[in-house]
């Protein structure tokens, strides 16, 4: 039997730092999944609404970083979920916890002809465009009078259930939707469209010269960011019970999710988490100073895209090769003996 | 109907002002300021706090002596913070301008609280012109009115005969080769954010006199003066005025047919606009 | 024997990671016409990039009057009197023909070259001087680069590939003018893939190939065959 000379050039994807993570990741996951039988309740109400900043920044990451798009409407999608959430509970007698997915296709669907729309604009045109989509959602809502109008209403379809099973099914329902917020965005970028999405971000005519199909890319990414984004939305406000059209269509949504990709590095995957946590851990300490905190954020932004321009765990990256999530390939050479 | 277009025509005047410091720094260096509308607020509270130390007979006076302020502001503000924003990436520009108009508002809100503000002008804000029997036009409208005309005149003379608008064109067209003949981009590009500041602390000015101004009034400001460029068509000043007046036009009917979908009519014009000749409608043949 | 008006020593360059020029020795006495030639990627682009500052250098690499000036901004070094017609021609879409013009004035130099003495050596831009400096024909925009960059009143001019993309009446007519452009006694580099133009017009040849220089010479001196060789790469014999 011949001996294959071993190979000079290896691909390594995962490192063992990785695999531990992967580990440690699971454990935290069931962990959490057993809160409602120990922790309070406040700690899951928390939770939850961490959970719907961290899916929407996620995905606002998935547009941004990955389909190049930047886009300061995305709150769209999320108040669309919200309120497509709550008309199917309240009117269609569903089960609210069902509409919550239901709410996200929604909004993934409508993000077609929106998107019919806001393609014509790119860059900074584009970002202010799909503003302008945003807020000609929220007036279109404040002047629906079925769900309350410019004050809003409230999520009728879940006065039956007792608090605490409304708190827990709540609480794992987010659970579920983080996890699955990550893996798609995992698996997503680790396929092959992933790597084309990388293709199309870096250089957009290159890519279409190598037969990448850029528009439908564009759409897709677009339409699954959206997806993401009314599925934060529905969650939010199943958690929340009440729904108005300034809450649920805040631009304040996406600046929450530009601080916390921003701080945690655009275009990877661990940055959302981690600006997330920091994001939490800001809010919990400082939001009492009101304007003063969200003045904070605002130059605390302004100072990490200035100096970090590859955002504070980016820069962790670049310094000290930390990665959690490996979407990229390294080449390895065999060391000569 | 008549009436509903020249309100049109005269808010259009306002809008012009909005977008045309928008228009400008876009053009020179495609850099999105979101925090356009911000900055024309704090423009206006800059007034009013002028005008509470110098006592409201000094208006006029309050709101010149702002000029060379915001001047000198947009020039420190693009060579210090905003150039090093710039380049093929859009989000370094976007997260920066997003991040100043948090500041402000913020800001503003802190020294001043939510509460409505105007500038005194001693009436002139209520003033008018009869136009025939029917028709008043307000004195400060067509003030406004005149004020962008000069502008738009002024800017585009700028860009077209003076050696600092070649110097405009020339490094939007090719910064390279502009450094190459010897121009430094860096100070160019703040002289273009300068100028545009001098616009937004006019506008602001006139903005507080027409009507009140809160802390949070920026982003709606800065969404009409980008549907202005838009619907003009970018790389035109005489375009964004045109913009402005059909947004206005179209706001104004969308008033007149129902109060609360004013705004929203506008909104859905620009989107129209944008499907159907996203170019703009006067845009002149440009990269 | 003076010294060179222009001179680099082990001039490296690099975009990126990736390196273009791998130690370039270089010298230009005042009043000469030097070509540089050789392939696409040989590095000659990358070489008058750097003289101009468009791409980093090293201090002490290039040497223009006797002063370092590898490093510096690419606008002291037009003031200093270096200039180049970049490759491309590369005119500004917004700007008019006299406004291009007017803008290689800017760094205000002193000299004999001025609209006027443009005109009279390219009449055909006087005729089209309002139009829009890129709605001109290909070889009008070449006199266009050339005048914008004589406008500066270089002490070395810099020409990267006058001929490219143009046909070769056109290539002649533009070359026609160079003697009443080194006739003042303007010191000219001139990057050419036409072999014949620059073995005609120049006084010394430089050979890049890979980004280092595989011959030198005299343009009278050199072989066509050396000069294929230098070109391509071939080596005439292993020792």
């Amino acid at each position: 039997m011949t001996n294959m000379p071993p190979p000079l050039i290896a691909v390594e994807r995962a490192t063992a730092a990785s695999r531990i993570a992967l580990a440690v990741g699971i454990a935290l996951v069931l962990i959490a999944a057993s809160l409602p039988f120990w922790g309070e309740s406040s700690w899951m109400r928390e939770f939850v609404e961490i959970a719907c900043y961290f899916i929407f920044a996620m995905m606002w990451n998935l547009l941004a970083g990955y389909g190049g798009m930047v886009s300061i409407g995305q709150q769209a999608f999320f108040g669309f979920g919200g309120y497509v959430m709550l008309m199917l509970g309240n009117f269609a007698g569903l089960n609210p916890f069902v509409a919550v997915p239901l709410g996200a296709l929604a909004a993934g669907l409508i993000a077609v002809p929106v998107s019919f729309v806001a393609f014509r604009l790119s860059g900074g045109y584009f970002a202010i465009g799909t503003w302008v989509i945003a807020e000609v959602f929220r007036l279109s809502f404040a002047n629906v009078s079925a769900v309350g109008g410019g004050s809003g209403t409230t999520l009728t379809a879940l006065r039956g259930i007792e608090k605490a099973t409304r708190e827990s099914t709540t609480y794992w329902m987010a659970l579920a939707c983080v996890v699955a917020a990550i893996a798609l965005v995992y698996l997503f970028l680790r396929s092959k469209r992933g790597l084309a999405l990388l293709a199309i971000r870096d250089n957009e005519v290159a890519a279409e010269s190598q037969g990448i199909p850029v528009a439908r890319m564009k759409l897709a990414v677009y339409g699954v960011a959206a997806f993401g984004a009314g599925l934060a939305g529905a969650l939010y406000f199943v958690g929340n019970l009440r729904i108005s059209p300034d809450a649920a269509f805040s631009v304040n949504w996406t600046a929450f999710a530009i601080f916390m990709v921003v701080i945690g590095g655009i275009g990877r995957i661990e940055g959302p988490l981690v600006g997330a946590l920091i994001f939490w851990a800001l809010n919990k300490f400082l939001s009492d100073y009101g304007t003063w905190y969200l003045l904070g954020l605002g130059l605390l932004a302004i100072v990490v895209t200035l100096f970090f321009k590859q955002g504070l765990w980016g820069y962790a990256q670049q310094r000290w090769g930390w990665s959690l999530f490996p979407t990229q390939r390294k080449l390895l050479r065999a060391r000569p003996e | 109907m008549l009436e509903t277009v020249i309100q049109g025509v005269l808010l259009g005047g306002l809008y012009t002002l909005f977008a045309l410091g928008q228009s400008l720094m876009f053009g020179v260096m495609r850099l999105t300021n979101t925090a356009q509308g911000d900055f024309i607020i704090l423009g206006a509270f800059a007034v009013i706090a002028g005008v509470s130390v110098a006592g409201d007979g000094m208006v006029w006076g309050v709101a010149l002596a702002v000029l060379p302020a915001a001047f000198a502001f947009g020039y420190a503000l693009q060579r210090y913070v905003l150039n090093g924003t710039l380049g093929k990436d859009p989000l370094p520009s976007l997260v920066v301008t997003f991040g100043l108009s948090i500041v402000i508002q913020n800001l503003l809100l802190e020294l001043f609280s939510a509460d409505p503000r105007a500038i005194e002008t001693g009436g002139l804000n209520t003033q008018g012109v009869a136009l025939g029997d029917a028709i008043s036009l307000g004195v400060l409208p067509l003030i406004v009115l005149a004020v962008a005309l000069v502008a738009t005149a002024a800017l585009q003379w700028l860009f077209a005969r003076t050696a600092l608008g070649r110097s405009f064109r020339a490094v939007s067209d090719d910064r390279e080769i502009a450094e190459l003949m010897g121009l430094d981009a860096k100070k160019v590009y703040a002289f273009a954010t300068a100028i545009a500041f001098v616009l937004i602390a006019i506008a602001g000015a006139l903005q507080g006199m027409r009507t009140t101004v809160s802390p949070s009034d920026g982003p709606l400001l800065l969404l009409f003066a980008f549907e202005a460029v838009i619907i003009g068509g970018m790389g035109s000043f005489w375009g964004t005025l045109a913009g402005a007046m059909i947004l206005g036009i179209t706001q104004q009917i969308g008033f007149r047919l129902d109060p609360g979908w004013g705004i929203w009519f506008g909104h859905i014009v620009f989107l129209i606009v944008l499907v159907l000749r996203p170019q703009g409608l006067f845009p002149k043949t440009r990269g | 024997m003076s010294a060179p008006l222009l001179a680099t020593q082990g001039l490296k360059a690099f975009y990126g990671d990736a390196q273009a020029l791998f130690g370039i020795d270089f010298s230009l006495a005042p009043g000469e016409l030097v070509a540089v030639i050789g392939a696409n990627g040989a590095g000659k682009s990358t070489f008058l990039k750097s003289l101009t500052g468009l791409v980093r250098a090293p201090r002490d690499a290039i040497r223009f009057k006797g002063e370092p000036v590898g490093g510096l901004p690419p606008g002291e070094i037009v003031r200093r009197g270096l200039a180049m017609v970049p490759e491309g021609r590369r005119l500004f879409p917004s700007l008019s023909v006299e406004e291009n013009l007017r803008m290689g004035a800017t760094a205000n130099r002193k000299g004999p070259w001025n609209l006027q003495r443009l005109y009279a050596l390219f009449p055909i831009l006087a005729e089209k001087r309002h139009q829009p400096g890129t709605s001109l024909s290909g070889g009008q925009q070449q006199m266009v680069a050339l005048g914008r960059a004589l406008m500066s009143n270089p002490e070395v001019l810099l020409c990267d590939e006058l001929s490219l993309g143009l046909a070769p009446i056109v290539i002649r007519e533009i070359y026609a003018a160079m003697p009443a452009i080194t006739g003042e006694g303007m010191t000219v580099v001139i990057v050419e893939q036409d072999v014949t133009m620059a073995r005609q017009v120049s006084q010394r040849i430089y050979c890049f190939q890979e980004g280092r220089v595989s011959l030198e010479g005299k343009s009278g001196d050199l072989t066509r065959e050396q000069i294929s060789q230098a070109y391509f790469g071939i080596e005439a014999a292993h020792a």
